[in-house]
């Protein structure tokens, strides 16, 4: 297990810049998720570390060795792709213990691993059997103990979990947790699903063309990013238009920032608020969604959206004038951007 | 009533063609076992032919011959062709599109003119006539049919198959003998009985291109039946037919045309 240090990357297909001076660090035996929306860099950015597309420019450190000049098969990693990829012509046995082949381990010492490897995944009894004769979770399990069944230096995951249902995939999510903190193994992990990112690492990276504009634990992201992009993208924003500023605590200069609060840390009342910061707006729409309820107003024309536990919020027709009020503390301060 | 007049029509239709493929094959090969050197009725049961066939220096010696171009036709056309498959799959290159068109007009043009034309183009640059032309000659006719079969199964391939195994470890040479081939493999193999039988059955091309004193099996018969047609022809090219229609079953189940798994 190692860190994976990535310096200056800049990657271009034609004109078109697919990673634009990335510079990242993953820590070792960390879960790092790359967020972003779909063209962003992400596949980009896992490839060149795996070493299927090689950077302009730029270093690539895995462990103590730089990387850039290194083929894939020597890189010494895992990797799960979205298809499964798994080798249809031979057993689950056999698709788990290739990498052990090619590293000619000896039969016993194979034989051993690949059922540690199935055991890990509890696939313990499916050794024998097909890829074609298995179900999609369980040919995910598969390839997970494929790539890790060499004990690589770092595993590499391509939203391999977006092929599968929703019940699904939160089982793999939960299991790829459990199995990447047994192993220890630095992980990283590309998707566009937020909350995916949020479940499972302990770290995110947030990309956008070609960019990492934020990186930090999910919660330091969450509660405080550092522009736009990075507050709408991971989570919700409402965001607090200029004229409606007089009179509020906020935690920044507007000259230099812009505020927004996330829709769980507002509240809804028919009334002004004794405290904290608060503003009249319209209700338009109420969604009742079980034990919480989302509710659509407008504030000074502004679409806002705010989340609470339905039983506290008060009966109100849409249409009705209404306040929502939060504590200072939860403004969030987004610096302006240049650009967008 | 008059709905089952077309199945009724096609049916007649498809038997008419079946009656005039095979109805002369069949006579072929039942008078190869007529003991009757004129054909005559009521028929005898004999081996007589064959036993004189296997007799004839001649036939034993084209025989062999043919045998002999033929499975070198189809190891150096599948070995060529299955490398060019993989090459046309993997890489993109200027005029890949123009080179994959330009496969096809082999298959179509007459092989009178193939055989024409690769005479005269042989002597031009030296080759001449003789074993060696023959079989450059049924590479050349050979190597279209195997890039079409592979290619056909390579097209189902998913190249992420390659890149897991390389992420795994293994080097290029590994990647092809263990995942890539193994997938392709019955492309491969319907591609080298395709070869093997556009070789085995050729008459136009080997007749242009052989030596007069190294005739191929289907030479051989066309310069016997000039000089006088014996039963021993029946008898040989009954065997001639049995061998190549059972390889081109075996090739167009292995390929199944249009590839299911
Ligand atoms: N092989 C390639 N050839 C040309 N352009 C590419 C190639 N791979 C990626 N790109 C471009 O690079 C950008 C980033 O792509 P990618 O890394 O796949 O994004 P993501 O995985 O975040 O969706 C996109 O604009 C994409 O079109
Ligand atoms: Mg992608």
């Amino acid at each position: 297990m190692s860190s994976v240090e990535v310096r200056n990357i800049t990657k271009s297909f034609g004109r078109a810049r697919a990673l634009d001076d990335v510079s990242i660090t993953f820590e070792d035996g960390g879960f790092f998720a790359l967020l972003g929306p779909s063209g962003s860099g992400k596949t980009t950015l896992l490839r060149t570390i795996a070493g299927f597309s090689f950077p302009d420019t730029g270093t690539i450190r895995i462990g103590a060795r730089n990387v850039e000049a290194v083929p894939v098969e020597k890189r010494d990693i895992g990797m799960m792709f979205q298809s499964y990829a798994l080798f249809p012509n031979m057993s689950v046995a056999d698709n788990v213990g290739f990498g052990l082949r090619v590293r000619r381990v000896g039969a016993a010492e194979e034989r051993r691993r690949v059922a540690e490897a199935l055991d890990l995944v509890q696939l313990g009894d499916k050794g024998g059997r097909m890829p074609h004769q298995l179900s999609g979770g369980q040919r995910q399990r598969v390839a997970l103990a494929r790539a890790i069944v060499t004990q690589p230096k770092v595993l590499l995951l391509d939203e391999p979990l977006s092929a599968l249902d929703k019940t699904l995939r939160v089982d793999m999510q939960i299991e790829l947790k459990r199995i990447q903190r047994e192993v220890g193994i630095t992980t990283i992990f590309v998707t566009h699903d937020q909350e995916e990112a949020l479940t499972l690492s302990d770290r995110i990276g947030i990309l956008r063309d070609g960019r990492i504009v934020q990186a930090g634990t999910p919660r330091e992201v969450y509660d405080h990013p550092n522009s736009a992009f990075a507050a709408t993208f991971l989570g919700e924003a409402n965001w607090l238009p200029d004229a409606a500023l007089e009179g509020l605590q906020l935690p920044g200069d507007r000259t230099r920032h812009r505020f927004a609060v996330r829709p769980e840390a507002l509240t809804l009342t028919d009334g002004r608020p004794a405290t904290g910061n608060a503003l009249s707006a319209r209700l338009e729409q109420r969604v009742f969604a079980g034990a919480m309820a989302t509710c659509l107003v407008r504030v000074d024309g502004e679409p806002w959206k705010l989340v609470a536990r339905d039983r506290d919020l008060p009966e109100m027709a849409p249409g009705s004038e209404v306040w929502v009020s939060w504590t200072p503390e939860d403004t969030l301060a987004v610096p302006r951007e240049a650009a967008t | 009533m008059r709905r089952p007049l077309l199945p009724l029509l096609g049916r007649a239709w498809l038997a008419l063609i079946l009656v005039f493929l095979y109805a002369p094959i069949l006579v072929m090969a039942a008078m190869s076992f007529n003991a009757s050197p004129f054909y005559q009725l009521p028929f005898e049961f004999s081996t007589r032919w064959y036993a004189d066939m296997a007799m004839n220096p001649q036939i034993i010696e084209a025989s062999l011959r043919s045998v002999g171009i033929a499975l070198a036709t189809m190891v150096i056309a599948t070995a060529l062709g299955t490398a060019a498959s993989i090459a046309l799959f993997r890489y993109d290159f200027p005029g890949k599109r123009v080179l994959q068109v330009l496969l096809f007009p082999p298959i179509a043009i007459p092989w009178l003119i193939t055989g024409t034309a690769m005479l005269i183009f042989f002597f031009a640059i030296g080759i001449g006539r003789g074993t060696p032309a023959v079989l450059i000659g049924h590479v050349a006719l050979a190597l279209p049919y195997v890039i079409v079969t592979v290619s056909a199964r390579l097209s189902s391939f998913d190249v992420t198959l390659e890149e897991a195994a390389r992420a795994l470890g293994a080097d290029a040479w590994t990647v092809l003998r263990r995942v890539t081939l193994p997938w392709i493999a019955p492309g491969i193999v319907a591609g080298a009985l395709f070869a093997f039988a556009v070789s085995f059955d050729q008459f136009v091309v080997s007749y242009f291109l052989a030596e007069p004193g190294d005739s191929t099996l289907p030479v051989l018969i066309y310069t016997a039946i000039r000089k006088g047609f014996t039963p021993e022809i029946n008898a040989i090219s009954t065997i001639i037919i049995t061998v190549s229609m059972g390889i081109m079953f075996l090739a167009t189940r292995k390929s199944s045309f249009g590839g299911s798994r």
